[in-house]
């Protein structure tokens, strides 16, 4: 018995005298410089955090979000129509794309964020959740055939004005029952192309910019149909942010 | 309707044989499917593969005619490009000058000086010379392209290039084409410098344009050894007129005769130009292009539930890949030939196509029932989703056919594209992808089987045996402060985004591989359109090496054939000369007649001393040495463009001027004397060039050091060397640096801080707690009571496979036990400040006898060690409690007692606790081996209260509710037990402190009270197989077995409600609570929501591969774990998946819900916390100081927002204050 008691306290000791060592000068920084980053670690999470949840920061995330997609699509779109000189802007305009005409990327931006926050927002109020093909793949693919009519509209050559709007109009249509279906989003569309055109033959009125060969008063006819495509594109994406703020994170 | 129904029936039917098809004879149909792919895309290879450098075609100068308009049918080798009339002819003069004989007195200007001087002289007779026959007369001007302004962008080239007239290009331009300009300029070199661009350039620059000749071989410079100076003079014609053209060039041969000159000019060469695709149209193709991966991208993450999602990624895309080629392919069989660009309607017939079917016959398949068969799997998925299959297709095709009568002849291409692809994308799906599928099934199924096996061999899995506490002890760790993971578990971990974000930047090295491929890219586009680089080389090579011209002029030799033939000796008169022969046929008797006089018209004068001037094969096709942006970029200066479109290169004229010295010094400006040109211009031009080329690449090189030094250091900053395995910048908890004693209590740091519980010799087995105590069991039938506030170990319940020994080795070791018990728990010895390893053992020797209860114990080394400094803490933060002194006693005095160590008993491991539960003071342990019992204790004292053994098979499962015990065995029976009490009124109390108030009071048993336990009720065959899981709440006792159900029975009157059919498999997990919320797991990986009040079942998901081993529900989703070592988180309202999280092997079972939204894990040693909406780890908090791996296999949830798991021996207790304030 006094053995094993000696066995006990010479194993306890031993082991005392192990962790005397631990803290020595190397140990000490180390576990200063550990100190500093998870204080640094435990800032930067709660601002996550903070901007995580906060439902007002979601909003903004969400309309920073589909401004940036805006402005986005807003120069690339643009590009195809300055190429096809359809668009004719009052100066050298590959040269001066980002100063001349400075102003439509924001816009659209803007408007992109207005109306991809409406749409969610129309859903919850009308009450009925858009359930209809609610994810990214789906969302991708609206923005692709999206391109895809404007791509149309700029390249193709067709016989007459009447043609290419009936094509055009056919065709975003077609997305919307594709990739929509929802009443909601039907009738915000018809409202953004309506208001749209409107704002656009004022601007054009007012010289601000013209069309080659404008059919529909002042502009081509085709626009009100880019217009409602768009925003039923934009409203998909506005949806998907919407409903996303739980599914997104998990993308792996 | 009813013909609806036949045609469903119908193309499910087809489907499912077709299903059983593809499963039964994957290989055969893989190789057909390949070939008929290749089939298809044979027809791919007579298209021009795809790229914007010029194609060329040449055919004889003799019998050339403006092809016709229309496109004939088959010409031999004539090109598709080749009809209608060229955009321009381009002539060029080529003028080799030099000033022989070399005179010493003259200075380096003379070399080019009265060279260039001459190309006035000459565009006068280009531009008067005027040709009349038969048809009329005809001048340059008639012929030549007019060009109106040049385009708007190009003001500062207005003074250079010609405007409202003919493109006659030529250096004279430099100066207006006026000859006292050139003669008043004092320094030729600086004007052509002046319109130089800055910088490097890579295309057609304004020098090659009017020289037409490649800068470095005109000579016009300060260096020019040779003394020979070469230019172009360019006309461009807009119609061909072979007899103008060929007087042109007798009267300039006739002029300048060009000695020693044998180039051939019996070929004109065509050059058809491709469409050139700019930046502003790159730039909606790449957007168009990033949105196409988009969708890839997003789609094929929504394969699941597969052995190998790369695979059938790749599978989804193949197919969709190679059904465009096939369409792509079969449309030019057919001899559509597609004029749409291809690269631009690409990603849009990708889209159309879609890989939706793809999608859903995965999850069709996926989801069908684990255990049938995989042929029957395959096709009992395909046929689920075949009419929504056609459905789409059919309605993709109406789509496409309304688009087909839109007339618009692009969209009408568009469609029949589409279509063709649409159908041999149904093929490939039907035939390729749903082959790949089912070998992936079936590789899955195996690797299934492989899992399963341990699982189905016994009931318990079987767990690592007592000899691993003796193995190795883990590796030395290199240090105290790294903490070394496995990579996998690390990559699977679910951290927060923008670590995942540097992590996979640090992973993939992705920085400096972008940099890298970013170089070569650009080193690339450097080398190809350099002016005089290698494409140019190149093409020299080739045309060197082609025997140009073996078509045309047959045998002659080339100017006997076509030389045009002046009659007469009058140079200065106008000419009537006769044109080439073939095309008009006129003249052509007297062509014979004169070729004497054609040959002496270019007798060579013998040039004296001075530079040759020699011509060969490289002149004859000077233009090829230019960019082939040449002519391109020429003509979009006047706005015209050449894509699509062809010109036409008319051979060469050649003209050698050799001038006299003194027509040298006659021409000089008086500065090139009085400035002899320092020696630094004496550089060439082109060497120049080069330097600056040395230097823009030693600055780019510099500037990619730079880069690349930048990001190295940004790498570091972010990421230290060991990426992934520091654990600092995840929340992992730091470690070693606290001060910690050997129970591994630390004082609480506003961190969570485990509490080591050590104490057991082998792997813990059983867990239990009511939420103030805490019961374990080890391996070796040890059962050890904690109090869950403080880790103290209240009491220890030995080994009690022969609990009627107990009293005889208490009489045994009562002699030995009297000299060691002592009160090491009393406050006055806590703090009294001495070192307590100092005074304990002698303290203990001298403490007063007590009376020993439990003698036998097999190894307790670890506990000895650990008490000794555990005690301080436990002194002060344990209340004093009844019976406490005496289970510290029981422990000491247990201690005490080692020597005799386990061999000595007989099998204590025979009969092990396979179950175990707490409620009260009581703990039920359901024992499994020869004989078995029911046995209570107090938690307490340790005593042995009641035993009951009325059953005769193991207890697999125990439940105790209230004061029930049921207890399943391993012969499917049911035994209900009622614990009954004797005791007086006024002593019951009940414990449990203030505050504490949700939980149901258990009663407290005190040791006077006669406990008894008695069988109420049994029910014999409750299941056919062995119960697994045993759950108890709401009054409701719910079983699950092997035989594949559930059972759910009433507690009061152990009433079979409800028997719930639906796994395919023996039931694993179960849980239920007081909201009376079911959800049961299954060896299927199934998981099933069930109404209790009905039977019915709510729902069902396949979520694992392999078994279901552990199952928790909150309010809004269900977490499942699996032996598949992922936790699941399903919506519970749904059955979505919302996430899921690997974890790590060997720790899938233990998780635990803390609150709403609060999931903790095990892993390696460690707990990990999660964020239950968001999926995100907030934090991990590593169990031991030590650190050794040992995996988390339980974990338990206490109501004091404490969690209790076991790793291998040890009990590690956790609190989470921080976490919940966090949440709150």
């Amino acid at each position: 018995m006094p053995r094993l008691e000696d066995h006990c306290w010479s194993c306890s000791c031993s082991s005392k005298a192990a962790e005397a060592e631990h803290p020595s000068g190397a140990s000490w920084f180390a576990s200063k410089a550990e100190e500093m980053m998870s204080i640094i670690t435990t800032v930067l999470g709660s601002a996550y955090g903070s901007l995580h949840c906060g439902r007002v920061a979601n909003l903004v995330r969400r309309g920073l979000v589909l401004f940036t997609v805006g402005v986005f699509l807003a120069l690339v779109l643009n590009l195809l129509q300055i190429q096809r000189n359809v668009t004719l802007f009052p100066e050298e305009v590959m040269t001066t794309l980002f100063s001349s005409a400075w102003w439509i990327p924001p816009c659209c931006g803007t408007g992109a964020a207005v109306v991809g926050l409406l749409y969610p927002c129309l859903d919850s109020h009308l009450g009925e959740p858009h359930k209809f093909k609610r994810e990214w793949a789906s969302v991708m693919r609206c923005i692709a055939v999206f391109v895809g009519i404007n791509h149309a509209s700029a390249k193709l050559d067709f016989d007459n004005n009447v043609q290419l709007s009936l094509t055009l109009a056919a065709l975003s249509l077609g997305l919307w029952w594709t990739f929509d279906r929802s009443r909601s989003g039907f009738g915000l569309g018809i409202t953004t192309a309506f208001l749209a055109t409107v704002i656009t033959q004022l601007l054009v009125y007012n010289g601000v910019y013209q069309y080659t060969s404008p059919d529909f008063l002042y502009v081509r006819s085709w626009l009100p149909c880019i217009f409602f495509s768009g925003g039923v594109t934009v409203g998909n994406i506005g949806r998907q942010l919407a409903m996303g703020g739980s599914e997104k994170p998990h993308m792996d | 309707m009813t013909l609806r129904e036949q045609l469903r029936e119908k193309i499910s039917a087809a489907f499912y044989r077709h299903g059983l098809l593809c499963a039964s004879y994957p290989v055969p149909i893989i190789l057909f499917t390949s070939a008929s792919i290749l089939t298809c895309c044979y027809p791919l290879l007579r298209l021009p593969l795809p790229g914007t450098g010029p194609v060329e075609f040449t055919t004889g100068v003799r019998d050339y005619s403006v092809p016709s308009q229309e496109a004939q049918g088959d010409l031999g080798e004539r090109p598709d490009w080749y009809h209608g009339p060229p955009v321009a002819y381009i002539q060029q003069v080529l003028v080799k000058a030099a000033v022989s004989p070399w005179d010493n007195n003259l200075v380096m200007v003379d070399v080019f000086r009265s060279p260039l001087g001459k190309v006035f002289s000459l565009l006068e007779e280009i531009r008067n010379h005027v040709h009349s026959d038969s048809s009329g007369i005809r001048s340059l001007e008639s012929l030549c392209l007019q060009v109106t302004d040049l385009f708007p962008g190009l003001r500062r080239m207005q003074s250079v290039l010609p405007e409202h007239g003919c493109l006659l290009v030529s250096p004279g331009n430099y100066w207006q084409n006026q000859r006292d300009l050139f003669d008043s300029d004092p320094d030729l070199l600086k004007t052509i410098q002046k319109h130089e661009p800055k910088g490097l350039h890579t295309s057609a620059t304004l020098r090659d344009l009017l020289f037409g000749v490649p800068g470095k071989y005109t000579g016009v410079s300060h260096y020019n050894r040779k003394r020979v100076v070469t230019y172009t003079i360019t006309v461009v014609l807009s119609s061909y007129d072979a007899s103008f053209l060929s007087s042109l060039r007798t009267r300039l041969k006739q002029l300048h005769p060009s000695a020693n000159c044998s180039l051939r000019d019996d070929h004109m060469v065509h050059v058809h130009f491709k469409e050139e695709i700019g930046v502003a149209e790159l730039i909606p193709l790449v957007t168009t292009y990033i949105i196409l991966f988009a969708y890839i991208y997003f789609s094929t993450r929504k394969i699941d539930m597969v052995k190998s999602k790369w695979g059938l990624a790749l599978a989804a895309v193949v197919t969709v890949l190679s059904s465009l080629l096939m369409s792509v392919g079969l449309c030019t069989l057919f001899g559509l030939t597609p004029t749409l660009n291809g690269g631009e309607i690409f990603p849009y017939l990708v889209v159309v196509i879609g890989l939706e079917n793809v999608l859903v016959l995965t999850k069709s398949v996926v989801s069908t029932p684990v255990d049938l068969e995989v042929k029957l799997r395959i096709a009992q998925g395909l046929s689920n989703e075949s009419w929504s299959i056609m459905k789409n297709m059919a309605t993709e095709l109406c789509i496409i056919l309304i688009g087909y009568f839109t007339l618009v002849p692009a969209i009408q291409e568009f469609c029949l594209f589409a279509v063709v692809g649409l159908v041999s994308d149904f093929f490939l799906q039907m035939f390729f992808f749903t082959t790949v599928l089912s070998i992936d099934i079936r590789r899955m199924e195996l690797a299934d089987l492989n899992r399963r096996l341990p699982a189905e061999a016994g009931l318990p899995p079987p767990k690592p045996g007592p000899l691993r506490i003796r193995e190795a002890p883990p590796p030395p760790r290199p240090s105290p402060h790294t903490i070394t993971l496995q990579t996998p578990a690390f990559r699977n971990l679910r951290l927060p985004k923008r670590l995942r974000v540097v992590y996979f930047l640090a992973r993939t090295r992705l920085a400096q591989r972008i940099i890298m491929a970013g170089t070569v890219i650009w080193i690339g586009i450097l080398v190809y359109t350099d002016p005089a680089g290698i494409r140019t080389y190149l093409a020299a090579q080739v045309s060197e090496q082609s025997p140009l011209g073996d078509s045309g002029g047959g045998g002659l030799p080339p100017h006997l054939a076509v030389a045009p033939v002046f009659r007469g000796g009058d140079p200065t008169s106008t000419l009537s000369i006769h044109p080439a022969p073939d095309p008009t046929p006129l003249p052509e008797n007297q062509s014979q007649g004169h070729h004497g006089s054609a040959r002496g018209g270019s007798l060579p004068q013998a040039p004296p001393t001075g530079p040759q001037i020699t011509w060969g094969a490289e002149d004859e096709e000077g233009w090829r040495r230019l960019s082939f942006r040449h002519w391109p970029s020429l003509f979009s200066y006047y706005n015209i463009t050449l894509a699509k479109k062809y010109i036409s290169i008319l051979p060469v004229i050649p003209v050698t001027i050799h001038l006299s010295p003194q027509e040298a010094i006659d021409t000089r400006h008086p500065q090139d004397t009085r400035h002899p040109p320092p020696p630094i211009p004496k550089v060439s031009a082109d060497l120049q060039t080069d330097l600056t080329l040395y230097k823009v690449a030693a600055l780019g090189l510099a500037a990619g050091v730079l880069l690349v030094l930048l990001l190295f250091c940004l790498y570091r900053v972010l990421c230290p060397r060991n990426y992934g395995q520091n654990g600092v910048a995840h929340g992992r908890r730091r470690r070693g640096d606290l001060p910690c004693d050997d129970y591994g209590y630390s004082p609480p740091v506003s961190e969570i801080s485990p509490l080591l519980l050590r104490g057991h010799s082998m792997d813990i087995e059983c867990l239990a707690s009511d939420g103030m105590l805490l019961a374990s069991c080890c391996l070796a039938g040890q059962i050890r009571v904690w109090d869950a506030q403080t880790g103290d170990c209240l009491t220890v319940i030995p080994n009690s496979g022969c609990w009627e020994q107990r009293d005889l080795w208490d009489n045994i070791s009562g002699n030995t036990e009297s000299d060691c018990s002592c009160e090491p728990r009393d406050p006055s010895v806590g703090c009294d400040g001495t070192p307590e390893d100092k005074c304990c053992p002698l303290r203990r020797r001298s403490s007063p006898t007590r009376p020993p209860l439990f003698t036998d114990q097999p190894d307790l080394t670890p506990l000895i060690d650990t008490n000794f400094t555990s005690q301080p803490p436990c002194n002060l933060s344990t209340p004093p409690r009844g019976g406490f002194d005496f289970g510290g006693l029981v422990e000491r005095a247990y201690m005490e007692h080692e020597p005799p160590s386990p061999s000595t008993y007989p099998s204590p491991s025979s009969s092990s606790v396979w179950a175990m539960e707490l409620r009260g003071n009581l703990i039920a342990a359901g024992r499994s081996s020869g004989k078995l019992e029911v046995c209570l204790w107090d938690a307490v004292e340790g005593s042995l209260r009641c035993t009951n053994e009325d059953g005769v098979s193991g207890i697999t499962a125990l439940a105790f509710l209230n004061n029930r015990i049921v207890a399943a065995r391993l012969n499917g029976s049911l035994d209900f037990f009622t614990v009954e009490m004797n005791k007086p009124l006024g002593l019951l109390q009940y414990r449990g402190a203030p505050g504490r108030g949700s939980m149901p009071p258990s009663p407290c048993y005190s040791s006077e009270d006669l406990i008894s336990c008695q069988l109420t009720r049994s029910v014999q065959c409750a299941h056919q197989k062995p119960i697994t899981v045993l759950r108890a709440a709401a009054g409701r006792v719910v079983t699950g077995s092997q035989d594949h159900t559930v059972r759910v029975y009433r507690l009061e009157d152990s009433c079979c409600l409800f028997t719930l059919q639906g796994h395919s498999g023996g039931i694993t997990a179960i849980y239920i609570d007081q909201t009376m919320v079911l959800a049961s797991g299954g060896q299927d990986g199934a998981i099933c929501l069930w109404d209790v009040l009905t039977g019915s079942r709510v729902s069902h998901v396949y979520g694992h591969r392999g078994d279901v081993t552990s199952l928790v529900c909150t309010t809004s989703c269900v977490i499942s774990s699996g032996l598949d070592d992922i936790i699941c988180i399903w919506d519970r309202s749904t059955g979505i998946k919302l996430y899921s999280i690997q974890q790590e092997v060997g720790c899938g079972a233990s998780l635990g819900v803390i609150s709403e939204s609060l999931l903790v894990t095990g892993g390696q040693g460690c707990v990990s916390f999660w964020d239950l909406n968001f999926g995100d780890l907030l934090q991990t908090v590593y169990l031991s100081p030590s650190g050794d791996g040992q995996g988390v296999r339980q974990l338990l949830v206490l109501d004091n927002a404490a969690i209790v798991c076991d790793f291998g021996s040890e009990l590690s207790l956790v609190y989470v204050p921080s976490v919940l304030e966090k949440l709150d």
